[in-house]
């Protein structure tokens, strides 16, 4: 039980270097941009 | 103990205060952790001594000494056992991601296209970096040769990806719906027959955007972005007609219907969907009353970004916007709050952040994939890095009339400008979540594709740092229901 820290999300993000990169995902910046580049706000669609 | 020999905490553990939380993003790991105030100096205190002294990076039992001293005994020892029960969870302080170039295949295997159909715009926005429609070239529609071209080029490159996206833009694709259907058609019956799906988007000012236009979009499943800078005044100062009237009053009821037709849109761009997106500049740094404007119009999918400016343009950020801009994503963040509690919920695209569901790293390190997954086709049939490049000669990467591979020095290029090749995302916090970002804007600014435009850094940090503490209160919401 923690007292000092709460812990809101719990990610593994490192851990998908070795089975991610499928690229089955969008293209970023066909979505809503066409600016600004941000490839953390998409999902995964594996 | 917890283990931060060679362990740099800024590149790292990003701590930042917003809306009165102590918040913690593990960059490695992608988790997010709410701190007390204790826990938040005592990390504060480290971060800052390792910055002071770089021998402190090598030291950790000395550096660990050292902070937390006005604490009592009891609180340090906790704070340091829940800090290492994390570490060995892997949650804070987690391992450095093993830094793992992006592989790619060769060729190219290309799973998006943005399609030029018009170098026309019946528009002349005053920001528009397509020069208003030609792109440094001259007013031209593609043909539908020249369109099927492009998709059956998209097809052939796409090898076995199942899915490929065609993004219709200009100038105003509008101009050039005839052309549009054909190739929305031929599209769908290549792509079945060929047993892949095909996913079209099309970018619009919505000036031509009748219901009957509307109708057949949404009949066609396309997702539309759909242009709009918010208020009145400010629309219509930067995206006026030709004749300088401004296009609110056009535009509005065109845009209110589409989005009538899709309530369910999602808000993360997947599916049949709809953005309204809108630019802002030095003139609105509140545009947080753009994004509310349209909002209180019904808009619920709603995407206001930077404009890309030269220094010479009267309507680019200077040095004393930045604090104005970094204020009104604020306040931004909490009228997300607001209306969701009011039951007017609204979506901001740049404050969603895929955490634990979002993209994995192989593809938070390579990017957008301009220039060998993604590419631009202007009407004449040249493929540019993407929609950005076109019409700069220089990055010109081939034709869909030639059968030659696309230039493969400039591919290499592209494919190198990832994260680990940018000596100043190498320490970023948020090198996981921009990806470096976009390319167009590092080359207009620094020449270069692997020196990053730093306006563009700042202010991505700040929509980063609103879209975490966001997703604290949607979990703290949830877990008080």
């Amino acid at each position: 039980m923690t007292t000092h820290i709460k812990t809101i999300v719990k990610g593994n993000l490192a851990s998908t270097i070795k089975n991610g990169g499928c690229g089955q995902c969008q293209t970023s910046c066909q979505s809503a941009c066409k600016t600004s580049c941000t490839v953390g706000n998409q999902v995964c669609e594996k | 103990m917890l283990r931060i020999k060679d362990y740099s905490i800024k590149k790292n553990v990003h701590i930042y205060h917003q809306g009165g939380l102590n918040i913690a993003y593990d960059v490695n790991s992608g988790s997010l952790h709410v701190l007390d105030d204790h826990t938040y100096g005592f990390i504060e205190e480290m971060r800052n001594l390792q910055d002071e002294d770089p021998s402190m990076l090598h030291a950790e039992e000395k550096l660990l000494t050292k902070v937390g001293r006005n604490l009592s005994p009891t609180v340090k020892k906790e704070i340091l056992l829940e800090l290492e029960e994390l570490q060995n969870q892997n949650l804070l302080f987690s391992s450095e991601a093993e830094e793992i170039e992006p592989c790619y295949p060769n060729p190219p295997l290309i799973k998006a296209i943005c399609l030029h159909v018009a170098h026309d715009c019946n528009l002349r926005c005053r920001y528009c970096f397509a020069g208003t429609g030609p792109f440094k070239g001259r007013r031209e529609l593609m043909t539908s040769e020249t369109g099927k071209r492009a998709l059956d080029f998209l097809f052939k490159h796409s090898g076995n990806r199942r899915q490929c996206e065609v993004d219709f833009f200009g100038g105003e694709p509008l101009l050039n719906m005839s052309v549009i259907k054909e190739l929305i058609s031929y599209g769908k019956t290549v792509a079945r027959q060929a047993g892949k799906e095909i996913k079209f988007t099309l970018t619009t000012n919505a000036v031509l955007l009748d219901k009957a236009i509307a109708d057949y979009l949404e009949k066609e499943g396309v997702s539309v972005v759909l242009s709009l800078d918010g208020r009145k005044e400010v629309n219509d100062k930067m995206r006026p007609f030709p004749n300088g009237k401004g296009s609110y009053e056009n535009i509005v009821p065109q845009i209110l219907y589409f989005t009538k037709l899709r309530p369910s849109s999602s808000p993360y761009a997947v599916g049949q969907y709809y953005y309204v997106r809108g630019t802002y500049t030095r003139y609105n740094t509140d545009f947080y009353n753009d994004v509310l404007h349209m909002a209180d119009l019904g808009i619920k999918r709603i995407s206001v970004e930077p404009v890309i400016a030269s220094p010479d343009d009267d309507y680019a950020f200077r040095e004393e916007d930045i604090d104005k801009i970094k204020e009104s994503y604020d306040i931004l963040g909490e009228e997300v709050l607001e209306y969701k509690q009011k039951g007017r919920e609204f979506s901001f695209f740049h404050f969603n952040a895929g955490l634990n569901e979002g993209p994995c790293l192989p593809k938070r390190l390579s990017g957008c994939g301009a220039g060998h997954e993604y590419v631009a086709i202007s009407p004449d049939g040249s493929i540019y890095p993407c929609h950005q490049f076109v019409g700069q000669e220089d990055y010109k990467l081939g034709t869909v009339y030639q059968g030659n591979p696309l230039k493969e020095e400039l591919v290499r290029k592209f494919r190198g400008a990832h994260v680990y090749n940018k000596e100043d995302c190498r320490i970023c916090w948020a090198r996981f979540s921009c990806s470096g970002g976009c390319h167009a804007a590092n080359a207009a600014f620094n020449g270069e594709l692997t020196k990053v435009y730093s306006l563009g850094c700042e202010l991505q940090k700040k929509r980063l740092e609103v879209a975490y503490y966001l997703k604290i209160k949607e979990a703290q919401q949830i877990e008080t229901v």
